[in-house]
């Protein structure tokens, strides 16, 4: 296994964190302490509903902010200021570049999660609610959110080897979005008589992530269980996907003119 | 025969160019060259003549139209013999949020050393190329200069045997031209192979075993620097000054301008020493004689006219 990815990945994380990506934390602590104040004044036996569905939100929008606007600069920035140009004239492969640069912001995003889920652990201890064994499902929705962030990340760094952070930005935005309603998409496909668009709204549903089926916060709100199966399920779902999308990247940049 | 540092055979780059990008403009035609082991070898051209482009061709950033290159017999698609070269970008840009030890040790990691190696390495090269005061300050603080200094520096951290610059004087001041210059007669010394990309001609003349011309894209002539540029002396230059600012030699009057306290005279070779003689009578005192040489885009108007060299560089080529 080559060594190159880790190396690119670790370079990366460094400079999340010196351009200061994570001062997003104090924004989630301010946020998740004011929600346990006030919380704690207004609301009668749904602290619990209320803390994790506000947590657990956050922790979404902000890692998807995060790996989106990131993610889709990852490789533009580098090709329009030029950096990796003494990079690639090492031994170093391009998808490793590729693989480093994903890598890296993976970590970004895996370390504010973790910091921002104990920021929502400390909220729920402050609100004086012990912890049961059902939490277990919050950290499963927690977990999910990190496989999302996964396969947003690939897409964005897709996007990001052929066109502009803007336009970038904008279609993995319309992915996303498109890939929260894929069920539904196909399910209007469905009521339709129009076979064009019933195979139409099919493909898309094949083709495009399907993120419905990461959204476990409803289920962690109310305590509610989540079947393993549904675990392994996504957690091989967006393994491959992310690896499709990820060498579908690679062949894109691996003939890609640098100006 | 023994395989030489560089080999390029046909190499040709088109881009494609206008709103459609259905023409193609050539930016390289057909470029051979051969450069032998521990050679210090120019690449001359004026700006836009396809220097870079080979640059970025044998450090595959941009792919060939057509041809093929080797770098130690071993083809430049071979991307562990990358590990035998070194490369600094024109303009270099670097990670910024990096200081410059941890960048050279982010670069000294692609070959694989451990911590001791590339800590000998990082401190040995920062100093080399001066910046060891500098070494733990955020690239983004960096003037241009000292960016071109760790551009050298992370070129050669890992040693390698064969050394491209692209520009490497650029944005340098005297002493940092100087120190340049010395590390390239430093690496020649040791054996290495540098390959640089110059327009200025004095720098290619005072390092270079030998060079090559390009012009619009196009090979010129190789050859040892005085051959190839078939450098003349036009004429002389004489800086001097007048006794307590006498006045200029009524003889050598018309000639000269003036520069502040100074007075300047360009004459022909051979009329040199009888302008210095009438100088010394009118008791001036001599300060420089310099040979005038033209400069290398003078040499290139000579060489293509000014309407070939335009010609040249935006040549078109219907698909």
């Amino acid at each position: 296994m080559s060594a190159m990815p880790g190396v690119v990945a670790v370079n990366t994380f460094r400079e999340a964190v010196r351009d200061r990506v994570l001062y997003n934390l104090v924004f989630f602590g301010l946020l998740m302490m004011g929600a346990a104040i006030l919380v704690g004044q207004v609301s009668i036996g749904i602290n619990r509903l209320v803390i994790i569905n506000l947590g657990l939100t956050a922790i979404s929008v902000i890692g998807l902010v995060m790996a989106v606007f990131i993610g889709v600069g990852l490789i533009y920035k580098e090709m329009e200021r030029r950096t990796l140009y003494s990079l690639l004239a090492r031994p170093v492969r391009r998808w490793e570049f590729l693989a480093g640069k994903y890598a890296g912001l993976l970590l970004t995003l895996a370390v504010n999660t973790l910091f921002m889920t104990i920021g929502l652990a400390a909220a729920l201890y402050y609100v004086g609610r012990p912890f049961v064994p059902a939490d277990v499902t919050v950290l499963v929705a927690i977990y999910f959110i990190l496989l999302e962030l996964a396969l947003v990340t690939a897409i964005a760094l897709f996007f990001s080897c052929f066109s502009s952070p803007m336009l970038s930005a904008l279609f993995t935005l319309a992915v996303y979005v498109t890939g929260v309603f894929a069920g539904d998409i196909r399910d209007f496909g469905a009521l339709t008589k129009n076979p064009g668009v019933q195979v139409a709204t099919r493909a898309l549903y094949f083709l495009l992530p399907n993120f419905h089926n990461f959204n476990a916060i409803a289920a962690a709100g109310h305590g509610e269980s989540v079947p393993v199966s549904l675990i392994w399920q996504n957690t091989l779902y967006a393994i491959v996907y992310a690896c499709v999308v990820l060498t579908a990247a690679s062949a894109v940049f691996a003939r890609r003119n640098l100006k | 025969m023994a395989a030489a540092a560089i080999e390029i055979e046909n190499l040709t780059k088109d881009y494609p160019a206008g709103f459609l990008r259905k023409r193609m403009r050539r930016s390289l035609d057909h470029l051979s060259l051969r450069v032998e082991e521990g050679e210090v070898f120019g690449f001359l051209g004026p700006n836009g003549a396809g220097k870079t482009t080979t640059l970025k061709l044998l450090m595959r950033l941009i792919f060939p139209t057509e041809g093929t290159a080797r770098i130690r017999g071993r083809s430049i698609e071979d991307v562990p013999m990358h590990a035998e070269i070194g490369y600094l970008p024109e303009q270099p840009y670097f990670y910024d949020h990096l200081t410059a030890r941890e960048l050279l040790d982010y670069y000294a990691r692609f070959s694989g050393f451990d911590r001791a190696e590339r800590k000998r390495r990082v401190t040995r090269y920062l100093e080399l190329v001066g910046i060891a005061a500098a070494a733990d300050v955020q690239l983004r603080k960096f003037s241009k200069g000292m960016l071109q200094r760790v551009g050298i520096a992370q070129a050669i951290v890992h040693e390698p045997k064969v050394i491209f610059l692209d520009e490497p004087m650029s944005g340098l001041d005297p002493v940092g031209r100087r120190e340049v210059r010395d590390i390239i007669l430093d690496l020649k010394r040791q054996g290495r192979t540098v390959f640089f990309s110059t327009h200025i001609l004095p720098d290619a003349e005072m390092l270079c075993d030998r060079v090559a011309v390009l012009a619009g894209g196009k090979l010129q002539g190789t050859g040892a620097p005085g051959e190839i540029v078939g450098i003349e002396v036009q004429s002389m230059e004489v800086l001097f000054e007048t006794p307590g600012g006498t006045g200029v030699p009524a003889a050598i009057a018309q000639q000269a301008s003036r520069m502040g306290a100074r007075y300047r005279i360009e004459v022909g070779e051979a009329n040199l020493y009888e302008a210095m003689d009438r100088l010394r009578d009118a008791g001036a005192r001599i300060l420089s004689v310099t040979p005038v040489r033209p400069t290398l885009e003078e040499y290139f108007l000579r060489l293509v006219g000014r309407e070939a060299a335009a010609a040249h560089a935006v040549e078109m080529v219907t698909r």
